[in-house]
């Protein structure tokens, strides 16, 4: 049986990629299990400088998943790759997706430049989907010409191959995958969080100290599948599915949709071996299916539709 | 090394109205240090519930919880017999390495729990500590007789109704001691550091998901930049803390 996918020019063993913000850089999780079984990882969303994030309470519970707001918390390029890559490449030897948020185009550029000129990257994720900052990164994932904008900026500063993170808070994000994908764009990854709010009833307040959330977990996978349905039909690069995926067979239901690869991210969180759960439970349910090579069922069930 | 198992519930007590005792049943090797705690998986949420661990003795590991939310009333109606998934080994824990010859342990509330297996690493060490509790009344106090294994135990009630009335910083004074062990609500954390001088090591609380570092959603600030409480604390120096509203 064969697991192996092809995604923006790497092969990966298979299609599992923890996705950014759910996996650290990857050794909060080697106690677990050897993460070199994983297809990738995606790091931590960085920016150009180091960020706190949010202030007060950044998570909170839902049915069958999460709310958070941490708001972008990383300590800026520069360190991540001067302290945190040597830590990941004492547990993890592929290439990894370096996931980047900015300001500015200046700024997304700018990371881009730092992490392209890294062995330890081998997909450049550009997130213009963070819901959880105000007038920064969601405000290029709303508008089909400012991601394009970005798409075009950072793919003219790189070489390595550029995914364009989308937020799912829009009202076309076919229409904003497009513009991305005819502004240079090698892959889309979607779905980002979905903006939530819980209310502190004793207190009579947000619960969270950013008030909005983003949504993630079990509740939010129909939806991702909804879209990476949509964007399958109107795009032809690569996607990289996003949003709820728990089990093996959430896997292969998000790829029949168009995912070329998956990422696993709340999962990790309540099961520290989700991914591994996952990979090893991948050929059982690829029997189930039938599915020989996994490659073979990306977009399978638009087959009478495309 | 952290680690994920089930775990075998062996019994659930009732200690108060609202507080349970749970002892467990599993691979408990992770647990290297007294303040650590673990996130156990209930039936029916989708986040684990992060609780510190109150005992340990061989394959046993006891928590001792408030029922704050559905989350924790679930976890006390199981029965014994039933699994529990456990991941163990979190957060960084007390230090019992420490030059002291007088600690005093401070708690409060469902913060006295993690003082039970602190006590012990201190008593084994041939130290004899002081427990100085803070409980609203009489009907919440616990744990008292474990502690009182390990420690001299002093007790204090806001109503008077057991002990000391009044906070359970108005037991510092007699106390004594030469560094200090604190865990409970931050008012009272904060309440102490004002009230004494002594080095002193307080252990935090928060919301948070992985309990691992991962997440970043337990951050706090400290003198020393962003933290995670889950996996740089739970317990912090006096010299790292800043008090922000979380």
């Amino acid at each position: 049986m064969d697991t192996k996918v092809s995604l923006c020019g790497l092969t990966l063993d298979n299609p599992l990629i923890p996705a950014s913000g759910t996996f650290g850089y990857g050794y909060e999780y080697s106690d677990f299990y050897d993460i070199n079984i994983l297809g990738s990882l995606s790091i931590k969303g960085t920016t150009l400088n180091d960020r706190y994030g949010n202030e007060g309470i950044r998570v909170a519970e839902t049915a069958s998943g999460m709310l958070n707001s941490v708001g972008l918390q990383n300590h800026g390029v520069d360190y991540v790759i001067e302290k945190e890559f040597p830590r990941m490449r004492e547990v993890f030897k592929k290439p990894a997706v370096a996931n980047i948020s900015g300001f500015s185009v200046e700024e997304y550029v700018a990371v881009a430049e730092k992490f392209d000129a890294c062995d330890e990257i081998g997909i450049l994720e550009i997130n213009v989907s963070c819901p959880n900052v105000h007038s920064g990164g969601i405000a290029f994932g709303t508008d089909p010409s400012a991601a394009a904008t970005v798409t075009e900026a950072v793919k003219k500063a790189v070489k390595k191959p550029v995914v364009m993170k989308l937020s799912p808070n829009v009202t076309d994000i076919a229409a904003i995958a497009k513009a991305c994908e005819n502004a240079g764009a090698d892959g889309i990854c979607l779905i980002n969080t979905l903006k939530g709010v819980r209310i502190d009833m004793n207190r009579r307040r947000p619960l969270l100290g950013n008030v909005t959330g983003g949504l993630s977990g079990p509740a939010v996978f129909p939806v991702a599948l909804a879209m990476i349905w949509s964007v399958y039909k109107t795009c032809s690069i690569p996607i990289i599915g996003c949003g709820g995926v728990t089990t093996a067979s959430d896997v292969i239901e998000m790829m029949m949709a168009g995912a070329t690869a998956v990422e696993v991210g709340a999962a990790n969180l309540v099961n520290p071996a989700a991914c591994k759960d996952i990979i090893e439970a991948l050929p059982s349910v690829m029997k189930k299916y039938k599915i020989d090579r996994l490659s073979d069922i990306i977009g399978a069930a638009h087959r009478e539709d495309k | 090394m952290k680690r994920i198992d089930n775990f075998t519930v062996k019994s659930v007590e009732k200690l108060t109205s609202d507080i349970y005792k749970t002892l467990l049943s599993g691979d408990t090797s992770a647990v290297t240090a007294p303040g650590q705690f673990v996130n156990i998986a209930v039936d029916g949420f989708y986040l684990r519930r992060p609780i510190s661990v109150c005992d340990v003795e061989g394959d046993e590991l006891t928590v001792v919880y408030r029922t704050v939310g559905g989350g924790t009333e679930r976890l006390s109606n199981y029965l014994p017999g039933d699994t529990v998934s456990v991941v163990s080994g979190l957060g960084n824990g007390f230090n019992t390495e420490r030059n002291i010859s007088s600690p005093l342990l401070i708690g409060g509330g469902v913060g006295v729990p993690p003082l039970v297996l602190l006590a012990k690493a201190l008593y084994k060490k041939g130290l004899r500590p002081k427990a100085l509790l803070g409980f609203r009344n009489a009907s919440d106090v616990i744990l008292t007789d474990e502690l009182g294994k390990y420690c001299d135990v002093y007790v204090a009630t806001e109503d008077g109704s057991f002990g000391h009335k009044g906070f359970v910083t108005g037991l510092l004074g007699e106390a004594g001691g030469d560094y200090i062990y604190a865990c409970g609500p931050e008012p009272m954390l904060k309440a102490i550091l004002s009230a004494s001088e002594l080095p002193a090591e307080l252990s935090f609380e928060s919301r948070m998901a992985c309990g691992m570092g991962a997440c970043l959603t337990c951050t706090c600030h400290t003198t020393s930049g962003a933290r995670r409480i889950c996996s740089d604390g739970p317990v912090f120096e006096r010299e790292d803390i800043i008090w922000t509203q979380r």
